[in-house]
């Protein structure tokens, strides 16, 4: 295999494992309000992702940086493009993860409930904006002979990359429910088993919408089996949650998201982001490449580290394993005011 | 203002506020692994209690340090795409490398750390903290690298095909002669810089303990921290000096802006401080120290210091006429030279200053005394905020000592910006994220002055293991 493609391959895995791991723990951030009735449910829903929710977002991180050094021609045409939502979802990030930390060091509702908003509104903001974005990277955008978004902001808000966005805001509330369901205990996990089920048909419905459009703009014979397959552990997924399975669940909803974003990164190949204009060129994995010298070096950094991050991840989550409830909520230590 | 002036302005002000939390970050991890590892070895509980206080702080400090440094992974293709085109094939490959390294580490470790306590085997548990520092250290290398690069391009080829730099040696690159000096000098002002945290936020506590217990716990606090300023401040202006020689050497203007010396001088003298224009048009009142600034650029007291009307002289015949004179400064290939003078001397003096201010601490507290009055105050406000502020200074002095280049003699910062940026939406985004800077400094130091009045905690009560499950969490947000 080519190093481009190698390198394509990689940034796939990069944002699978962010959408997997942060699409469940953006899910919990827009639930706050559905799914916690007082103060100490919050908490226990925001433990569940206290210990990881960072790690989470370092994928992002890392894709970014693969980005920029495996194809640096995309990431300055596709960052420096989509400025404004860019920008928006920097603002979402940078409030939300400051909620988790700061909410419980004060003593006091209105301040809770202030970060209580920034957790739901920075949850809910880059959970549909991403999907934005990448509807729109499939869809091609105006890009100029000189590599350069000519494009403007409303462009950017066609109907099909709002489909797009309500997909992944319906695929990562589901795969949030199912993270509380399968990490809580008490009347928290039954409501979110329940609100699992009508998540998972909603869901089902727009990914279904969504996939099959793409599958026909630019599908392949590789994108139309991952989408059938991520639809396939959808429903896998919707009938473990009814059987109260939600290990299983969870795993379902976690393979239709590796799927799905595997099956669109297959229907991007072999661009990384087509033009729309007649006399414009289109990134492709080739001429948005950097040297083969800097992806050789690059191949061998990522294969000796990636499985040891993996590794130290998975024993993160395997340490923290134990479901939580509302009597394992400490009463919060913090002072009352700020003086 | 123009796209590129309020992007520099959005780069200087997310950089220099990202770099606020980031020394406490690096130097903090490092006293409270080492505060963890004593409490381990000596099994006495001030150490844990420290430990668990210091821990609470870093905390607070560490989530703006992770969010702000968001804004920095992405902000060079917003809007520095041309520089990110020009670069990426050198530039791009340790900030990937720094995100596989560090970040992963940094942030996951730090999650079993916080939620650890009860799940954790001690000595695993301290291994973690460990772990997060090890993590800053990657991040500070591969980030510095980066940068080092910018100031000094190396390991790489410029192919015309392409228009772009290409890497074409990655241990070069790695391993910059740049790169080698200041990630000592940057570390070590780290810790210089949280451990004068630790030693404000204890001596505050000193001060104020009425009972002896607390003055046991806090003043192994002061006395720790202070000799880590101590040291720490020592090694900087080791490789200071290091650092100084090999700027002359690949960045002669950066060292004549240092001084505002416009003439070729030998030896040249360094102005503790000077009033006046620094235009180089009238002599102006100075304070001069003989031979220092030959001494610092060479090594010798009666060295040859080259000008800055030399300098821009040969600059013109190797890089042509400056294309971005009109643009950035006075004149051809000059940096701002007020800035780059003032900015200088504020480094060595506010860091100085606070080296000395360790120094009285230690004095002051010998022997088990408690210093009392407005003085131990000021102190303890005092000291944590000179290796700060002397941090900033020298990072403004080193990126607009550089300037016009972006990448030294090879890209003007001009003409690293995004083509497609729109006044607007520069404007949009610097005001945006000026605006919500702004709002979280006001929280941060709020509830950071907060948790540090409140003081270490008394251990919590040992929960009998029969508990099992049903045990509350150790920790919580
Ligand atoms: C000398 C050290 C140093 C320097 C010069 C920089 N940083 Fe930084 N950065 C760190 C040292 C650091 C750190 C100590 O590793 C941080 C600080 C707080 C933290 O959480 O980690 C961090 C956090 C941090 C994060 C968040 C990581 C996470 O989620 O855990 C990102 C994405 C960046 N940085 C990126 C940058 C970029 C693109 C920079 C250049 C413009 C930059 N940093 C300058
Ligand atoms: C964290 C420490 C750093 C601080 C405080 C800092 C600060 C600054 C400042 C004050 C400027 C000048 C802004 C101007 O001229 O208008 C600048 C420019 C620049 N720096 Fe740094 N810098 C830091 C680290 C880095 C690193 C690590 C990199 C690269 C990885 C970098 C890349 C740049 C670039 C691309 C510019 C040019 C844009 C401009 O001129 O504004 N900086 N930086
Ligand atoms: C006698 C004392 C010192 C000397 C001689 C010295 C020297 C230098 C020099 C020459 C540079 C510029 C390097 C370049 O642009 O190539 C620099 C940068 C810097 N200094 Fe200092 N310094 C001293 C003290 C300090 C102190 C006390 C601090 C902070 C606590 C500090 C923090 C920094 C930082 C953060 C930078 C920017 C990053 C870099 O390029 O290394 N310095 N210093």
């Amino acid at each position: 295999m080519e190093l481009t493609t190698v390198w394509f391959s990689l940034i796939a895995v990069l944002w699978i494992g962010y959408f997997t791991l942060e699409g469940f723990d953006f899910g919990v951030g827009m639930l706050l309000p559905v799914l916690a009735r007082d103060d100490t449910e919050r908490r226990v829903m925001i433990n569940t992702i206290g210990p990881v929710w960072d790690g989470n977002e370092v994928w992002l991180l890392v894709a970014g940086g693969a980005t920029f050094a495996a194809f640096p021609e995309w990431y300055a045409t596709l960052f420096s493009g989509f400025y404004l939502p860019l920008l928006l979802i920097l603002v979402a990030l940078i409030v939300r993860g400051l909620a988790f930390e700061y909410r419980a060091k004060r003593d006091d509702d209105r301040w809770r409930r202030r970060w209580d908003l920034a957790i739901i509104v920075g949850s809910f903001v880059p959970a549909l904006l991403w999907g934005v974005a990448f509807a729109n990277i499939l869809r091609g955008v105006p890009i100029d002979a000189d590599l350069e978004y000519a494009g403007g902001f409303f462009e950017l808000l066609n109907p099909y990359a709002l489909l797009g966005g309500l997909t992944t805001l319906g695929l990562f509330v589901t795969h949030g429910a199912l993270f509380v369901a399968l990490k809580t205990d008490g009347e928290i996990r039954h409501r979110a088993r329940g609100l699992a089920l009508p998540a998972v048909g909603v869901t089902a419905v727009l990914a279904v919408a969504f996939l099959a459009w793409t599958q026909q703009q630019t599908g392949t014979v590789g994108s139309a089996v991952a989408f059938v397959a991520a639809a396939l552990a959808l429903v896998g997924a919707g009938l473990a949650a009814r059987a109260a399975r939600e290990g299983w669940a969870f795993l379902g909803t976690f393979v239709t998201i590796a799927l799905a974003v595997a099956g669109l990164f297959l229907a991007l190949f072999p661009d990384v982001m087509p033009t729309t204009l007649a006399g414009g060129t289109s990134l492709t994995t080739t001429n948005a490449a950097a040297t083969s010298y800097t992806l050789g070096i690059m191949t061998v950094v990522a294969v000796v580290f990636t499985p040891l991050v993996l590794a130290y991840q998975a024993w993160t989550y395997w340490v923290f394993r134990k479901r939580i409830a509302v009597h394992h909520i400490p009463a919060a230590p913090a002072p009352a005011t700020a003086r | 203002m123009d796209p590129t002036d309020i992007a520099r302005w959005q780069f200087a002000i997310t950089t220099v506020y990202h770099f606020l939390f980031v020394p406490i970050t690096i130097g903090l991890s490092a006293v409270i692994a080492g505060y963890e590892i004593a409490w381990l070895r000596t099994g006495n509980e001030r150490w844990l209690r420290l430990t668990k206080f210091l821990g609470k702080l870093f905390l607070i400090n560490f989530a703006i340090g992770v969010v702000t440094g968001i804004v920095q992974e992405f902000q060079f293709g917003m809007n520095w795409s041309d520089y990110s085109r020009f670069v990426g094939d050198v530039f791009g490959a340790p900030l990937a490398v720094e995100g596989l390294l560090a970040f992963f580490l940094e942030s996951t470790f730090l999650g079993l750390w916080i939620f650890g306590w009860d799940r954790l085997p001690a000595k695993l548990h301290a291994a973690c903290i460990v772990l997060v520092h090890v993590g800053t250290l990657f991040s500070s290398y591969f980030i510095l690298a980066a940068n080092s690069w910018m100031q000094h391009p190396v390991g790489y080829e410029y192919n015309p095909t392409t228009g772009r730099a290409e890497m074409n040696d990655f241990a070069a690159v790695m391993f910059n002669k740049v790169q080698l000096v200041t990630f000592p000098h940057v570390v070590l002002s780290a810790y210089m810089t949280g451990a004068a945290f630790v030693v404000g936020v204890a001596l505050w506590h000193l001060r104020r303990a009425r009972t002896d217990a607390d003055r046991a716990l806090y003043r192994p606090a002061v006395r720790t921290g202070a000799w880590i300023v101590l040291v720490a401040a020592l090694g900087i202006v080791v490789s200071g000096d290091v650092q100084g020689k090999i700027m002359t050497e690949v960045q002669p203007m950066k060292m004549a802006a240092a001084e505002g010396l416009y003439e070729t001088e030998a030896p040249a003298d360094f102005s503790v401080f000077q009033l006046g224009t620094l235009d180089g048009d009238e002599e102006t009142f100075s304070v001069k120290v003989p031979g220092l600034l030959s001494f610092l650029a060479t090594g010798t007291p009666n060295g040859e210091v080259e000008g800055i009307n030399e300098l821009r002289e040969r600059y013109q015949e190797e890089y042509g006429a400056d294309p971005g004179a009109a643009y950035y400064s006075p004149g051809d290939y000059t940096p701002v030279i007020p800035l780059t003078y003032w900015t200088f001397r504020l480094m060595i003096g506010l860091g100085m200053a606070g080296a000395a201010i360790a120094v009285w601490v230690l004095w002051a507290t010998r022997a088990g005394r408690t210093p009392q009055g407005r003085a131990v105050l000021a102190a303890a406000v005092g000291l944590p905020l000179l290796p700060l502020l002397a941090n900033t200074s020298g990072w403004i002095f080193t990126e607009m000592g550089r300037q016009p280049w972006a990448v030294f003699g090879l890209m003007t910062t001009e003409h690293a910006v995004s083509p497609g940026l729109t006044t607007a939406e520069a404007w949009i985004s610097l005001l945006t994220l000026t605006a919500v800077y702004g709002v979280l400094a006001v929280v941060e130091v709020r509830l950071m002055l907060t948790w540090i009045r409140r003081g270490a905690d008394e251990l919590p009560p040992e929960v009998p293991d029969d508990a099992g499950d049903d045990r509350p969490l150790a920790f919580a947000y």
